[in-house]
């Protein structure tokens, strides 16, 4: 208990002064044509602001309270850091130093003083981009799930005395986690004699799938945020899997993709081949899976919702927020089963690397 | 497609934050977790077999006890009988022994009698011969008298003769 | 995206194979269960390797689908 008021102290003291300071009555037209494609992929994609809530106030103006974020940008030598309110929603150039930048569509260019994007034949932006390291929304998020993985477990560890006794609280609800992937993921599929090295990466990359999954389900803030479904995220983690693998890959693993003991020569070559492939397909599955499973559920649930909006009817509101729970229930086994499927797989191809042949 | 872009500062952020979260978890939670739940599973894998092994070693001393109260039985029941017959014997000895003693007794007192008896006729003998001597004598005074009073003083006389 | 483009069409078809290839391993897998209940964990993580495959080929197309349309 004392931890959850320190970790809440914790963000209303880092959030409370930005908060006020990101709210602003911006005069768009309240009753603008609502575009469901347009929602949906503004909440799937990253955003350099963190959106709290909107409404409309007494005189119709639509009031957005954001939680602005850090803008940090390299461009041509040139290291900048400011705040996203600066930004203004996209409707302000920021100049630093003699470049200016402007935001538009979530993404940041450099522009002339004016602001002026330029277009090719295919509507394609063909002003420069400076280096976003900015701290955008799921940047934000990430921080969040860590900070609260880091809680869960680290307050879970200090229970385990030097001596053993029976799991109690906290602890209760998370060893029967660990025990599961460390039994049925990780010994399960590399064995347990070399499932200890790879456990710590194992099991942190399933609780951080699946608190992601989870943190991307809430929907208000600081929730909402689709990490997991984010192709840059999926693909480290991918990435750090087809690492891991290909490094402590043994000779046989490596003799039965190149040289495939036991088949004639012409075949051998040919296995060769798709095997090499494979090398490459499979962390590019694991990557492509993730992201498509998470944004798809965001996407069915955002759809079910904007139903409401498309036909302008509260009548079809009952039969959304029927189908939009149905669909939160199924996300939620998405959410542990992606994270499952994620790491058996990571764990099965890690598995078949340092597997030794006994004959 | 836009989804499809990886976007290098959120690959750059997510490898440090990732990076980072594998460290300290590896550091403060994992490492601590699955020793002390490795603990925890020797400590009871080891405690079963000590219990099984205990139980085994019960058993061993239940069987041992069995033996031995079964000898215990065996040995008392040998005693029993051992002792009875001791007891028929001494019992068969003593009714033997007593038989004899008592046919004994009685062959002696048979004799003792039979001697006794043989003494007292012989003294009852003198004793008559003594009073025939003395009655012939008051007899061959009295003959004279009556015969009336001879008899009397023959009865008379036979009266006080007393045979013990 | 207006109308009914080839991508449509071809996502759908991928769509139809995966599912139809996905549903096979899930049918084999129930009924290799019910025979033999006892190694029923183990058929379970060959089933979802092998689904897991199977999706990786049909999202390699979705993705190509979608690049290309």
């Amino acid at each position: 208990m004392r931890h959850i008021k320190q970790v809440i102290l914790v963000l209303v003291v880092l959030f409370s002064t930005q908060l006020i300071y990101g709210a602003d009555a911006h005069k768009d037209d309240a009753s603008e044509e609502f575009d469901p494609m347009e929602m949906i992929m503004h909440h799937i994609a990253d955003t350099h602001e963190w959106h709290v809530i909107s409404y409309t106030n007494g005189e119709g103006h639509k009031v957005n309270i954001t939680l602005p974020l850090p803008i940090i940008l390299i461009y041509q030598g040139q290291f900048n850091v400011f705040m996203s309110s600066a930004f203004d929603h996209g409707h302000k150039v920021v100049k630093k130093g003699d470049v200016y930048y402007k935001l538009y569509h979530e993404k940041i260019y450099v522009t002339d003083a004016d602001g002026t994007i330029h277009y090719d034949d295919h509507h394609n932006v063909k002003n420069a981009k400076p280096w976003d390291f900015s701290i955008t929304r799921n940047v934000g998020s990430m921080f969040l799930s860590v900070l609260l993985l880091l809680w869960l477990f680290i307050s879970a560890a200090r229970k385990y005395g030097s001596t053993p006794s029976t799991p109690k609280g906290l602890q209760s609800f998370l060893e029967p986690l660990i025990l599961f992937v460390r039994d049925d993921i990780a010994v399960a599929q590399i064995g347990k004699e070399k499932a200890g090295r790879f456990m710590p990466f194992l099991m942190t990359v399933f609780f951080f799938i699946w608190i992601n999954n989870l943190i991307g389900l809430i929907p208000f803030f600081p929730g909402g945020s689709n990490l997991t479904g984010n192709i840059s995220v999926t693909m480290l983690l991918a990435m750090i899997t087809f690492l891991i693998t290909n490094f402590s890959g043994t000779k046989s693993y490596w003799g039965h993709i190149f040289w495939m003991p036991g088949v004639p020569v012409p075949i051998r070559i040919l296995l060769s081949f798709i095997e090499f492939i494979g090398l490459f397909t499979k962390p590019f599955a694991l990557m492509i899976r993730l992201m498509a499973n998470i944004t798809a559920g965001h996407i069915i649930i955002l759809s079910l919702f904007s139903l409401i909006f498309v036909m302008k009817s509260v009548a079809i509101a009952p039969v959304s927020i029927l189908m939009g729970l149905m669909m939160f229930m199924l996300e939620l086994l998405v959410a542990v089963l992606q994270a499952y499927i994620f790491t058996l797989l990571s764990a099965l191809f890690i598995g078949m690397a340092v597997h030794e042949e006994e004959h | 497609m836009g989804l499809l872009t990886p976007d290098p500062g959120l690959v750059f952020w997510t490898l440090i934050t990732f990076g980072l979260l594998v460290f300290l978890l590896k550091k403060f939670a994992w490492k601590p977790i699955l020793h002390a739940l490795k603990v925890r599973e020797e400590t009871i894998e080891f405690s079963l077999a000590a219990a099984e092994k205990a139980k085994a070693e019960v058993q061993d001393l239940n069987i041992e006890k069995e033996k031995i109260m079964n000898q215990a039985k065996a040995d008392r029941d040998e005693l029993i009988k051992e002792a009875r017959e001791l007891k028929q014997n001494i019992l068969d000895e003593a009714k033997s022994k007593a038989q004899i003693e008592a046919d004994k007794i009685i062959v002696s007192a048979r004799s003792l009698i039979e001697r006794e008896k043989n003494e007292a006729i012989q003294e009852m003998k003198h004793k008559v011969a003594e009073l025939s001597v003395d009655i012939a004598g008051k007899l061959l005074e009295q003959e004279m008298e009556a015969n009336d009073k001879q008899k009397a003083i023959i009865d008379r006389y036979l009266q006080e003769v007393n045979f013990n | 995206m207006e109308g009914l483009s080839l991508t449509t069409i071809g996502l759908g078809l991928i769509i139809i194979g995966a599912g139809y290839g996905i549903g096979r391993i899930a049918q084999s897998a129930m009924e290799a269960m019910g025979r033999q209940p006892e190694i029923s964990s183990k058929i379970q993580t060959a089933m979802i390797i092998a689904a897991a495959l199977i999706e990786g080929a049909a999202l390699f197309a979705i993705v190509v689908a979608l690049m290309k349309g």
